[in-house]
């Protein structure tokens, strides 16, 4: 059974394309990919998340399970604070990447992939058993939108009873957004200034529709998932599937700074510290080409004459007006300058490792 | 969505345009809206001889990549240039601006498998529902 989000009508409304995304009905583009992609680089976008998945964990030992079942360290998170993490196997590959909400000392939520959230849910309740913890799977009760771009705070200011600037990156507060009760992230996939506002599912109409009104006189746009992946790529912000999975661990992926190497015990400490002691084989790094193509995933990369990588994700940049891609690449070819030739289709095309990301988004502009 | 009735089509989302001996060849109004934001075009060789189902162009948007196929035996003519600096014509024109390449007519019979405007339209009807 395909699902629909709690917006699935408004995407209707818009006449948005549809596709199915794992195992959810949802909106690939409204008005165009590039339009889309330009509007969040420069004034605000707004996109309907709610595949996305939300498990809570409370009880007296959640922090020494999360401590275990997570690579980061989340012993200095505060209440309010908001954090990247990954779970990952006791090989080293990941599980899933994810946002640890601190809500209280016995009480965090998880915001995790869609494409993983049974299997994440699975996860977590099976390492559960020796800790004081309880783990609820709200996602179906949960809308999420997200609202990115340097006009985001303007509309919130708008809508919402908080005082939006006191909320800051990295950072969530509860509050109302048009009159309904909401968790607000300042967080995002795209490099901007942005929010990510969780939400009861049935209020998920109004708020949409109380932003979309005041993002108006901002050009607010619809953002369907394509330009959400062109708009993260520019990032490099890893993707689940693409860039990362079970056979991927997060040294190689660039994701030691997620990693608390010094902490006690966690899944998949062992083979994570001996990596980052060796240095990986092969390291995730960003690529351009230098003549015209677009690189897509799979794709082969050469150097040297002999294959040295593969793509794993790779577009069109719209900020760019380029090829741009991720890629796997062998450690004596992944520093930045390196020359490479990636295998677009029958012939060979010319590139180059650069230095991400990409371009930058309002959170470094600022 | 629009569908010339001066045109033939393949089932391929093709569209062909006879002018004399002459087809001239381009994507339909509904495979440029199915592709979205097209923003490279790979073009022929003029001289360079295809026939029925071999792929003579490729079309990128920042999505995907789509082979276009050729719907006849023909020898390649001439190719739409501009796509190279302009590929987003395939979007905005698809059935003027935004030609793909024009072909020699080998075999005149071929044209006769081709799709009549309503065949067409019929068959985009049922791939969107």
């Amino acid at each position: 059974m395909i699902k629909k989000t709690p917006l699935y009508r408004k995407h209707l409304e818009l006449s948005a394309k549809m596709v199915d995304f794992a195992g959810w009905n949802m909106p690939v583009t409204y008005s165009g990919v590039i339009e889309e992609h330009l509007a969040v680089r420069n004034s605000v976008g707004i996109f309907d998340v709610s595949h996305m998945g939300e498990i809570d964990i409370k009880g007296e030992e959640v922090i020494p399970f999360l401590q275990y079942i997570l690579v980061s360290d989340i012993s200095g998170m505060k209440e309010g604070d908001v954090s990247y993490s990954l779970m990952c196997l006791p090989n080293g590959g990941i599980v899933d990447d994810l946002l640890v909400y601190k809500i209280s000392d016995k009480y965090f939520m998880l915001c995790v992939n869609a494409s993983n959230k049974d299997k994440d849910l699975a996860w977590i309740t099976d390492h559960s058993g020796d800790y004081n913890v309880g783990v609820i799977d709200k996602s179906e009760a949960t809308a999420l939108i997200s609202l990115q771009g340097v006009k985001s705070a303007n509309i919130l200011t708008e809508i919402s009873d908080l005082d939006i600037s006191s909320v800051r990156h990295n950072n969530f507060r509860f509050g109302k957004v048009a009159g309904a009760e909401a968790m607000i992230s300042r967080t995002g996939y795209t490099g901007e200034d942005g929010f990510e506002i969780f939400f009861k599912a049935e209020d998920a109409e109004m708020v949409w529709g109380a932003m979309m009104s005041a993002g108006e006189k901002y050009g607010i746009k619809p953002i369907g998932l394509a330009a959400r992946d062109t708009l993260r790529l520019e990032m490099k912000y890893t993707l689940y599937g693409n860039d990362i999975s079970d056979k991927t661990n997060p040294v190689e992926a660039g994701l030691s700074w997620a990693v608390g190497f010094d902490k006690e015990d966690f899944i998949g400490r062992d083979i994570l510290i001996e990596e980052k002691k060796n240095g990986p084989q092969r390291k995730l790094v960003g690529f351009e080409l230098l003549e015209r193509g677009i690189p897509r995933a799979h794709y082969a990369i050469y150097a040297d004459g002999r294959m040295v990588g593969e793509v794993t994700s790779g577009t069109h940049s719209p900020s760019l007006n380029k090829g741009i891609g991720l890629a796997y690449i062998d450690t004596d070819y992944a520093k930045v300058g390196s020359k490479i030739e990636v295998e677009v289709r029958r012939h060979m095309v010319k590139g180059e490792v650069v230095k991400t990301p990409f371009c930058s988004g309002s959170l470094k502009r600022d | 969505m629009e569908f010339p009735d001066d045109l033939l089509y393949t089932k391929e989302h093709e569209w062909i345009r006879v002018v004399g001996d002459t087809a001239v060849i381009g994507i339909t109004d509904y495979a440029q809206s199915q592709l979205g934001d097209i923003v490279y075009t790979e073009l022929p060789d003029i001289g360079t001889e295809f026939a029925p189902g071999n792929a003579f162009s490729v079309v990128e948007s920042v999505k995907t990549v789509s082979d276009i196929y050729s719907p006849i035996t023909g020898t390649i003519e001439e190719v739409n240039d501009n796509l190279e600096s302009s590929p987003e014509q395939i979007n905005a024109e698809p059935y003027t601006g935004g030609w793909i390449v024009k072909m020699t007519i080998s075999n005149a019979d071929e044209l006769e498998k081709l799709l009549s405007p309503e065949e067409y339209e019929s068959l985009v009807n049922e791939e969107s529902h």
